[in-house]
């Protein structure tokens, strides 16, 4: 059964929504801003059965992970930019061994310790990869409470169905704001589908192992990445997902998502309460990135006016997907800033006369 | 209807507490709300503050680019964020602690003599629960029930405190209504 | 001027600046500063000085201390200081770290910093808690301590025992100096001076590494009195940490 409808931080939101995903397993170390996600989880995961850890150092947080993965448990790791930093040699291991696992990170200002506040600046660490070898992750980014309850589950989902790390991409505005939520019916680990790869004791089976090293001299290594290219293709096609709003007559769509999608959201009513025809089109997995949805978008004159909480990121993949079909503006605040909704309105305006006081005109 | 109230103070007064009742409050009603505080290291130089946006519709943005109502519950806030209300707003004052009035003309100010009512709702910690009670009067935000039931879910397993909490609330809706 | 100069008798160090910290009232950090600034002044080190703070409360010690200073990542504030003391081997190189920093995510390059012997000096700020991240659990939180992620009080089974670094580094060859004391109390305070004059002493002769660990009062996330803190101090946490000389291979004549 749905649970009543509750206002909850979105750092417990994640915690609680990952328990009735069926998460038996967390491994975290400290660091604001989502240390109320490990500390509910530290009541939380033992009352219901599973194993909560708190890890000397991200490091050990996400190795711990990947062992709770190799025997089958579904596991999650939270934490913040530099902590995912720390994270990466772990998700390249989860990747090549094909092991599911859910990271969350709620980003903060940087480069290095930076500051606490709600950034976006990690896109291109989280959607290329961000470890070493040719592999990807799906990122999905919520904008809010209730759907970051969703996503949680749909992270397992995916996590699972394609035995593969899956990132959960919010930050400090995401991880502390509180939202009334209903989260859906809980999951029970019992009833998840069988893995047949994992590890539980060879007791009438043959041996299995788990490992991503292939030193083989017939091209192991070379046949490996083409499976993980093929399945990565399948997810590409598969799996993308966004929200158009008000896009339909649209002059000018602002692209953008988690907190700044909502910001941006803001600034679209406003300028549509003033007969500005503007709409917004939200991508909710980072990678893939619904190329086609927005590149159909783009058409007719209308404008793409890309804002984001760092330095232009993300404006790479509107670039790819939109080439010169259409003009691209970019806006972003980098180092922790959260601006407002006018801020926005004031560059969907310059863009729109293309007078370039807020914001730039891309060049592709 | 959207309506955006920023609650700001010292660490100790409840500010992020008001702000939490309001928010449970608003929801219980059926209202849409979001509920944005101050967090981390913030907190550690002794300052709290929290944005709370009520609206009718879905909320796009947690963050405004202005508040509707200001609760100050000190100096240093007041002068903070006064200028980020909007024109024709309301500031709060809480009287017992700011001594001067805003700068700005064209606002509504609205001063609470916090400790004195709070005292005669029956204790001096019940000053924040005057005060949503006397905000949410005020501008028409939630009924005196719904603020009650607000307070009843934020402080779940608290039960010692509904009673006097109660009477704050109360005590700040009489004071908006009858300005005694 | 025929009046005679006042003796100074107590006034800044010139290690530290002239600025207000941001530790909370009570805080263990604050004396472990000064400290560390009439220690440097008074062996003539404060030019030569290079040290590198902790992430951890004390992230900001840069703007506090009145010498070359260089962040580090967290918990690694060891390995940024060999490159420093290997380039540099005339500096006089210190670290300052907490718990979380140097027991938890720094383990590793805390236990080889100290068994590659490098001549750094390590000022260790045990306060049993996370402070900066707002109380969670600590590698040397006691048991039984509530923390924000050990809720029911920290318990050897789920979570670990209390971790005594001190007395784990005191097995590495190199490490020729380590002592625990405490700043709860004049009396601790005084010797914890001692120590660290000693443990500075002990770099300036190449001897090895040396680590002054001590026990600190985090009133702010133990929600406590500072004196309340103090006294927690007294009565738990020195029964897991008792001080006194750990380690000493100096063969200085003070034993
Ligand atoms: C890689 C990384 N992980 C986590 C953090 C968050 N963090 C900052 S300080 C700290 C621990 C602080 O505790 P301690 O070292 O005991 O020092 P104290 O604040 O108590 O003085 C943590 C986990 C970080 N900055 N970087
Ligand atoms: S939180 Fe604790 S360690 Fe940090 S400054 Fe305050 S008292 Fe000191």
């Amino acid at each position: 059964m749905p649970s009543e409808k509750k206002l909850m931080r979105g750092s417990d939101t994640l915690a609680e929504a990952a328990v009735r995903a069926g998460c038996r397993f967390f491994s975290g170390y400290p660091i604001t801003p989502q240390n109320e996600l490990p500390e509910y989880l530290s009541w939380r995961l033992p009352q219901a059965g599973g194993t909560f850890i708190q890890a000397e150092s991200e490091l050990s947080a996400i190795n711990m992970v990947l062992g709770a993965a190799a025997t089958g448990a579904r596991a999650l790791t939270s934490s913040s930019s530099p902590g995912v930093s720390l994270k990466q040699e772990g998700i390249s291991y989860l990747a090549g061994q094909e092991l599911p696992a859910v990271v969350a990170n709620m980003m903060r200002g940087g480069p290095g310790l930076g500051n606490i506040a709600a950034s976006a600046a990690d896109y291109f660490q989280a959607t290329r990869g961000g470890g070493h070898g040719d592999y990807r992750t799906p990122v999905l980014a919520p904008a809010g409470c209730q759907e970051l309850a969703e996503l949680t589950f749909l992270a397992f989902d995916l996590a699972d169905k394609y035995r593969t790390p899956v990132m959960l991409l919010g930050d400090g505005l995401i991880g502390q704001v509180m939202e009334p939520v209903v989260f859906p019916d809980p999951i029970d680990p019992a009833d998840l589908p069988p893995k047949d790869y994992i590890l539980d004791g060879c007791a009438g089976r043959a041996p299995r192992a788990i490992f991503s090293m292939l030193l083989g001299q017939q091209g192991e290594l070379y046949k490996h990445n083409l499976h993980l290219q093929e399945k990565y293709e399948q997810i590409t096609a598969d799996e993308q997902r966004w929200e158009e709003n008000l896009t339909e007559d649209a002059d000018i769509i602002a692209v953008a998502y988690g907190t700044a999608s909502r910001i941006a959201m803001s600034a679209v009513e406003e300028l549509r309460a003033e007969g500005v025809k503007a709409g917004l089109f939200r991508p909710i997995t980072l990678w893939p990135y619904p190329k086609q949805a927005l590149r159909k978008l783009a058409q007719g004159g209308v404008k793409v006016a890309v804002f984001e909480l760092s330095a232009g990121q993300m404006v790479e993949d509107v670039m790819l997907s939109v080439g010169e079909r259409a003009e691209i503006h970019f806006y972003g605040i980098p180092g922790g800033v959260i601006p407002t909704p006018a801020d926005v309105i004031d560059f969907l305006r310059s863009a729109l006369k293309g007078d370039g006081k807020v914001g730039r005109r891309v060049e592709i | 209807m959207l309506v955006r109230t920023q609650f700001a103070g010292f660490g100790g007064q409840g500010v992020l507490l008001m702000g939490y009742v309001l928010s449970n409050g608003a929801m219980l009603k059926g209202l849409n709300v979001t509920f944005f505080p101050s967090y981390g290291a913030e907190m550690r130089g002794g300052t709290a503050n929290c944005m709370v946006t009520l609206s009718d519709k879905k909320i796009a943005s947690p963050v405004g680019s202005q508040a509707d109502i200001l609760v100050a519950m000190n100096g240093p806030s007041l002068d903070k964020f006064e200028p980020t209300v909007a024109k024709g707003g309301l500031i709060v004052l809480n009287q017992s602690l700011i001594k001067w009035g805003p700068k700005r003309q064209d606002v509504e100010v609205f001063s609470v003599p916090l400790v004195d009512l709070a005292r005669e709702a029956g204790s001096e910690r019940a000053a924040n629960m005057v005060m949503i009670g006397a905000v949410c009067a005020k501008r028409d935000l939630l009924p005196l029930e719904d603020v009650v039931k607000g307070m009843q879910a934020a402080m779940k397993g608290k039960d010692k405190f509904f009673a006097l909490n109660t009477k704050g609330i109360q005590r700040g809706f009489t004071f908006a209504q009858t300005g005694k | 001027m025929s009046a005679p100069a006042a003796e100074k008798i107590f006034g800044r160090p010139e290690s530290l600046k002239d600025v207000a910290t941001h530790y909370c009232p009570g805080c263990g950090h604050s004396v472990a500063h000064r400290l560390v600034a009439e220690c440097l002044d008074e062996m003539g080190l404060r030019e030569k000085t290079i040290g590198v703070p902790p992430v951890g409360c004390a992230v900001l010690a840069y703007n506090y201390f009145n010498f070359d200073m260089v962040e580090a990542p967290h918990g690694r504030a060891l390995a940024v200081a060999t490159g420093i003391k290997r380039v540099r081997p005339d500096s006089f190189v210190l670290t300052y770290q907490g718990d979380g920093d140097l027991a938890a995510i720094g383990t590793a390059e805390t236990i080889h910093a100290a068994n590659r012997g490098e001549l750094i000096s390590c000022i260790f700020i045990n306060n049993a808690i996370y402070g900066m991240t707002g109380g969670q659990m600590a590698p040397t939180t006691i048991i039984g301590e509530v923390t924000t992620t050990t809720p029911g009080g920290r318990e050897a089974k789920a979570h670990g025992s209390p971790i005594d670094i001190s007395r784990m580094l005191a097995v590495c060859e190199g490490a020729v100096y380590i002592e625990r004391c405490t700043l709860n109390s004049f009396k601790g305070i005084k010797q914890a001076k001692k120590a660290i004059r000693k443990c500075f002493q002990v770099q300036v002769d190449g001897l090895g590494f040396g680590l002054v660990e001590l026990l600190s009062p985090c009133p702010t996330n133990m929600k406590m009195s500072p004196k309340q803190a103090w006294q927690w101090i007294d009565n738990q946490m020195m029964k897991t940490y008792p001080l006194g000389l750990i380690k000493d291979t100096t063969g200085y004549e003070d034993k």
